[in-house]
């Protein structure tokens, strides 16, 4: 074997050791870098919820949100569960019914108090007058469960 | 490839496509921006502030795009010892830690009106930071030794080590829950960017990839001038050598 074909071989398999060690460190981490966790993981308590902030992602329920004063009334669903939010603060310009949203805080008796509201936005991007044309037509895909 | 490993071929090459790239570079780049900034619709959730992905996509491209060219080239240096390549992973370093920043300062600015929040620590975000130090750590890796070959050959590793990051950066979005969006364009059934939108998108990257062969020609062209400098000075200074050996003598 050459030297040049030596350095090769041993370059590929660093390479794989590498990533074979990454991709373990990150499979075991998996919790950890899972930045929410859905409502339905909450409320089958696949995850330690008591004395502990946690962040609750999903969509904003459609018609759920009930403003009195700066405090805020909304419910986080994934299609299979919703759970109900209290927030007290001010919300990001993309908060509105039906649009993906990750909150933190901490589990109350059967609600979320959040403290930090933030909105996630999704991957489409759009002028108004194609979102409009495409509602209209019933080719509308946002705004609906994953 | 090995054809092209020669110093002299790729100056050659290099003086003919440098003119070429710098225009599109210049042209993509005018082109992109004033659809970017003018003749492009607002987004229906966004607004005005859709404008920012415009730099800030290509920017993102462009980090991962550069650290992969790197590693190439990197392991290019390490296994066949082309000096070459070598020298193209040091120009490249720079440009790509450059977009990165780009990259991780848009993103925060358009994280505060869009998101709620300049940063959080999700996985797309953290990787792409972790992208910015690895560019920081392999120029200063490759100039920290008194030896530049000892330094290149340490740099050159790094950058394959750290060549793991870039399949987590893209795919970050669809293992783990973040709080970035998944991707948009390059994606299965095909881009959710209206065509409108796609034009400044694709415009802004093309320029953004011709800077980058740009500062790649000049960058080598420099460090190839350079190197022959310093074997004139040493052969100067052994030519000295020798004729004060002669006179003496």
């Amino acid at each position: 074997m050459t030297r040049k074909k030596r350095r090769l071989y041993f370059v590929i398999l660093g390479l794989l050791a590498v990533g074979t060690a990454a991709a373990l460190v990150l499979s075991a981490l998996r919790q950890d870098i899972v930045f929410f966790f859905s409502p339905t993981e909450i409320l089958e308590a696949k995850v330690q919820t008591e004395g502990r902030r946690i962040r609750l992602g999903g969509l904003v329920e459609q018609g759920s949100v009930v403003k009195e004063g700066a405090k805020v009334r909304f419910k986080v669903t994934d299609g299979a569960h919703a759970l109900p939010v209290e927030f007290e603060g001010l919300l990001p310009d993309l908060f509105r019914e039906g649009q993906g949203v990750v909150t933190e805080g901490r589990m109350g008796a059967g609600v979320f108090l959040a403290s930090e509201v933030l909105a996630k936005h999704d991957e489409n991007y759009m002028p108004k007058e194609v979102a409009d044309s495409l509602k209209k037509s019933g080719h509308w895909q946002g705004e609906e469960k994953k | 490839m090995h054809r092209f490993a020669n110093p002299a071929r790729f100056l050659r090459i290099a003086a003919i496509v440098q003119p070429w790239a710098m225009a599109v570079a210049v042209l993509s780049f005018a082109a992109g921006l004033w659809f970017s900034l003018l003749a492009s619709p607002a987004d229906y959730q966004q607004g005005e502030t859709v404008r920012i992905m415009y730099i800030h996509v290509p920017s993102a491209w462009m980090g991962m795009f550069c650290y992969t060219a790197m590693a190439v080239f990197s392991a290019m240096g390490l296994i066949w010892k082309h000096p070459l390549a070598d020298l193209m992973a040091r120009a490249t370093a720079p440009v790509g830690a450059a977009f990165t920043l780009i990259c991780l300062v848009t993103g925060s600015l358009w994280g505060k009106p869009m998101w709620g929040t300049w940063w959080v620590w999700d996985a797309r975000l953290t990787s792409m930071l972790i992208l910015f130090f690895l560019y920081l750590g392999y120029m200063a890796l490759a100039d920290a030794f008194d030896d530049p070959e000892r330094g290149q050959k340490a740099a050159n590793i790094l950058a394959l080590v750290g060549v793991v990051n870039v399949p987590v950066i893209k795919w970050s979005v669809d293992w783990w829950n973040t709080l970035h969006q998944p991707a948009s364009v390059v994606k299965m059934g095909g881009p959710a960017i209206d065509a409108s939108m796609m034009v400044p998108l694709i415009l802004m990257a093309l320029a953004f990839k011709a800077y980058w062969v740009v500062v790649l020609i000049l960058r080598t062209r420099a460090e190839i001038a350079a190197a022959k400098l310093r074997t004139l000075r040493m052969a100067q200074v052994h030519a000295a050598g020798q004729t004060e050996v002669e006179l003496h003598g």
